[in-house]
């Protein structure tokens, strides 16, 4: 196969990159696919939280009130708040991916519709479920 | 490819007949698999925090070592900690290029998925047979 000179002398005779990201004018359904991958990195750390407080509850009481202690803080509240919102987020995309393994919602306009409702459905589900615990508490 | 050079025989030839790996669809499957999985799970394991919200040590302990929201918890963590180990894997192979860099990125998520996993798998069990 010929070699191919990717810095050539002349800037116009440089063979065409396949589009990437920066190419193109931000979307909806490029976004989702963004976050998506953002929740699950998040979700993925987010784990460590969870083994913590599994660990402290195995530990004993003081352990647990440590824990406890940090989960209700305000920094705690708002990263729990960013995980229960990523685990809806990645929720719903994943459905969205499910749609799309059966060969449905590729064509404009339901890859939009799914977009729209994999947004706000994370956002709503995210809601309710704080609202929930507040009302249990 | 070892002694290629002295070898009249292509690489293509030396493989052929032998069959495929039968595993190239592993990964994408297992994806599906835990995702179907985690749908369940997932509304199973909030739904058990939800209960959880405020109480005190003794009702936590109680909720999580008694049997079904025990092994709904083994449940989510097993199905999430592989499902989390899949896409890591895949988010190294797109973005980290070098190969030391990419090796090393894939140890340390297996190491940091099962050490997590276990973790939680312990945990659990020793709360509901400690």
């Amino acid at each position: 196969m010929a070699e191919v000179n990717t810095r050539p002398a002349n800037p116009e005779s440089r063979r065409p990159l396949s589009p990437h990201l920066g190419i193109y004018r931000p979307m909806l359904t490029m976004m989702m696919s963004i976050t998506h991958r953002i929740t699950g990195v998040a979700l993925y750390l987010g784990t460590l939280l969870l083994a913590w407080w599994l660990l402290s509850a195995a530990t004993g009481a003081k352990a647990f009130a440590t824990a406890d202690w940090f989960m209700a803080s305000p920094v705690g509240r708002l990263i729990l708040f960013g995980f229960t919102w990523s685990l809806f987020h990645h929720l719903l995309g994943g459905l969205r991916h499910f749609i799309w393994d059966l060969g449905r919602g590729m064509e404009h306009p339901e890859r939009e519709y799914l977009a729209q409702a994999t947004a706000v459905g994370g956002v709503v589900l995210t809601v309710l479920v704080w609202v929930a615990a507040y009302m249990v508490r | 490819m070892t002694n290629s050079s002295n070898s009249m025989r292509t690489p293509m030839g030396k493989v052929r007949y032998l069959g495929s790996a039968k595993s190239g669809t592993h990964h994408a499957w297992m994806m599906r698999v835990t995702s179907a999985a985690l749908v369940p799970l997932t509304i199973a394991f909030v739904w058990i925090l939800l209960g959880l919200v405020g109480k005190d040590y003794n009702t936590v302990r109680e909720t999580l070592g008694s049997p079904f929201p025990a092994i709904l918890m083994l449940l989510f963590v097993i199905a999430g900690i592989y499902h989390m180990k899949l896409g890591m894997q895949t988010i190294i192979e797109d973005y980290v290029h070098g190969d030391h860099a990419k090796t090393w990125s894939l140890f340390a998520n297996s190491f940091f998925s099962y050490a997590v996993g276990l973790a939680c798998i312990y945990a659990i069990l020793r709360i509901s047979f400690v």
